[in-house]
């Protein structure tokens, strides 16, 4: 059994009618009653200590997926299971072993609640600390995370981004987490401070041997923290693997495309940046085209990936993808 | 003669805290059917000189010094109805968010109608036809019906492909870009990138793309200036700069970059964070981050050149014999 896994979870989201809109929609007005399928019959599994990072373009899933994990969102059907519990009963989360951190630490921030007390809140209430040793407690995780714990009694607005980041970092890891959920924690950050949020990441990580799902759509990120990967397209896993053997030998047309779609420095090359555009764009998630999701865009697609969904299996070499001709497809 | 030609520009923004001197000091030029990149962190002065360039700074800021000569004409100082004139014509802008820079009420061909309106009399039937030829040029599918969609008929992509259109409608001399695929995903940024080079390529249109993506402006730009503190510390060739950085601080960013390291080792990374413009320390501003500072630093250098190319640093790094 893994320590983390995800059993087949679906997450719908549907407009919530009032009783006016659904009379309005029998009637046959035009009343939005379509769901979408942001997750659809997600399967995975994650080491403990290892880190999967989940990747994907805008709207693939990624973000709700971390969600259900998180606890956040309860799934609509399937499970997720951290060292054989469920995180959710019900649409209540039963755990504190699940942390997140999300991109933007000002939103997730109260603007009015001084950072030390924001960081001592939920150790408090879930008895990790007593009231009278929490300012002890916050000050240990600030100097953890290269802050000034004498900065507990500042608010959110009087830090940078950087600093934010780390104040959501240790905030989430003072709950004593097991999983760390990482929402794309460097996206809003500028280049020399991503850096320095990532080695605080990868020393944490190793540190406090934990166990980290981590979403993100700038693929080198990926590239370089993550033990194993899960590519994500209009809800679906599509391919699977560890990190370095996905981005040397893509096992998805998708995933080929979207490695070659980012530019990337080659500075011993005699090109400097490599790069080539994906055909086409996502479909709308309300209503994606029948079978693979990915086949208008594909141009190995055949009748067979226009009618039958594949499903997400074990190649030989140890590869899951979703691809009927994943064996077939010409190399590079 | 260049399209452009910017010294020592200087915008301030004068607030209640004190003065900000977004932009102190930057000069280039730029060649026809040149791309420069502009790259920086926030903060660095790279929007707020392009806004300058544009003339769109608005109080509490003000361009106190230094020359715009766009086509040999000198903007700084302009009439605001003359600058009117060449905005659209002469230079126009690519913003990073169309949704906000689109309105939201009219067809997208009433939108481009009214641009190309702007600067002369223009026949229905001639708009429309330049119109959608501009949508076909920027890659936009069924392009005269599309004239009919309104913005929020398109997708992100889509959508800036049109501010495009739009900015090039009468044919500048150059077009200022920033971060315009920023909020792009990756897929379509790379197609936008792949449609912007053809048409620098195609029209001779001179473009200053601003990015915070040392990767992304370098699939683009010929050359590159890198600003930090409201200065360009570095500036010359894109290869160049990219094989043999001679800023610390250009050379930090690169390094800086999980690209350039092993999966899963210890990031470089360039300490302290970005100093705040109210208080710069006199002298070089890079200085307090800078593990080559020395004594001279407390005084600032110059940008000064070294053929193609041109740095500010007392104590530059690299220089590896080509």
């Amino acid at each position: 059994m893994s320590f983390l896994s995800v059993d087949r979870v679906t997450r719908r989201f549907g407009p919530t009618l009032s009783l006016g809109e659904k009379i309005a929609a029998r009637l046959g007005a035009d009343v939005e009653t379509r769901a979408v399928q942001a997750v659809n019959d997600v399967t995975l599994a994650v080491e403990k200590g290892r880190t999967l990072g989940l990747v994907g373009e805008s709207g693939c899933g990624k973000s709700t997926l971390g969600r259900v994990i998180a606890g956040i969102l309860a799934p609509s059907e399937g499970a997720v299971l951290l060292d054989g519990q469920p995180v959710m009963q019900g649409t209540n989360k039963v755990t504190t072993r699940v942390q997140t951190v999300f991109q933007d630490p000002f939103a997730s921030l109260d603007p009015r609640m001084k950072v030390g007390e924001a960081v001592a809140e939920g150790p408090i209430a879930h008895g990790l600390t007593a009231r009278a040793q929490a300012a002890e407690y916050v000050a240990g995780w600030f100097a953890r995370v290269g802050l000034d714990p004498a900065w507990a009694e500042r608010y959110p607005h009087q830090f940078s981004g950087g600093q934010r980041q780390r104040i959501a970092i240790a905030r989430a890891l003072a709950m004593q987490p097991d999983l760390l959920i990482c929402d794309e924690p460097v996206a809003s950050l500028d280049v020399s401070i991503q850096a320095q949020i990532i080695n605080l990441f990868l020393d944490l990580r190793r540190d406090l041997g934990l166990t980290c799902v981590f979403i993100s759509h700038d693929l080198s990120v990926v590239r370089h923290i993550c033990d194993r990967m899960a590519v994500m397209y209009l809800g679906r896993i599509v391919e699977e693997g560890e990190t370095g053997a996905v981005f040397d030998s893509p096992a998805h047309p998708y995933t080929r495309a979207l490695l070659a779609s980012v530019p990337e420095l080659v500075l011993d090359g005699e090109e400097l940046v490599r790069f080539a555009p994906i055909q086409g764009e996502v479909p709308s998630p309300y209503d994606p085209p029948a079978g693979c999701h990915y086949n208008p865009r594909c141009p190995f697609a055949q009748d067979r990936c226009r009618a039958e969904a594949p499903a997400l299996r074990l190649l030989p070499n140890g590869r899951h993808a979703a691809c009927h001709f994943a064996e077939e497809l010409p190399a590079g | 003669m260049s399209v452009l030609d910017v010294r020592d520009l200087r915008t301030h923004f004068f607030t209640r805290a004190g003065v900000v001197k977004a932009v102190d000091g930057v000069s280039f030029t730029l060649e026809k059917g040149e791309i420069l990149g502009l790259v920086g962190e926030s903060g660095s002065g790279k929007t707020v000189t392009g806004f300058s360039l544009l003339g769109l700074v608005d109080p509490p800021g003000r361009i106190v010094e230094g020359s715009i000569r766009l086509n040999g004409k000198e903007l700084v100082g302009m009439s605001d109805r003359d600058l009117r004139k060449r905005r659209g014509r002469e230079i126009s802008m690519v913003f990073q968010d169309p949704i906000a820079t689109l309105n939201p009420m009219l067809t997208i061909g009433q939108q481009m109608r009214m641009a190309l309106e702007a600067h002369g009399r223009v026949g229905p039937r001639a708009a429309v036809t330049r119109s959608e030829e501009l949508l076909a040029k920027v890659g936009i599918p069924s392009p005269r019906a599309r004239l009919r969609s309104y913005p929020h008929e398109f997708s992100g992509g889509m959508r800036q492909r049109v501010a495009i259109a739009i900015a090039l409608l009468h044919s500048p001399s150059v077009i200022v870009a920033d971060e315009p695929t920023t909020a792009l995903d990756v897929s379509i940024q790379a197609q936008i990138l792949h449609t912007m080079r053809d048409l620098a390529r195609e029209t001779g249109t001179a473009l200053i793309w601003i990015s915070h993506d040392l990767a992304v402006v370098s699939s683009l730009a010929t050359r590159l200036a890198v600003m930090y503190a409201g200065r360009v510390v570095e500036e010359g060739p894109t290869a160049a700069i990219l094989r043999d950085p001679r800023h610390p601080y250009t050379a930090g960013l690169i390094a800086s970059l999980p690209a350039m390291a092993e999966p899963g080792t210890a990031l470089t990374q360039i300490p302290g964070t970005t100093p705040s413009l109210l208080s710069l320390p006199p002298g070089c501003p890079f200085a307090p981050r800078c593990t080559h500072a020395t004594e001279a630093c407390t005084s600032e250098p110059v940008l000064e050149r070294h053929g193609t190319r041109g740095w500010a640093c007392f104590h530059p790094v690299g220089g590896v014999p080509a």
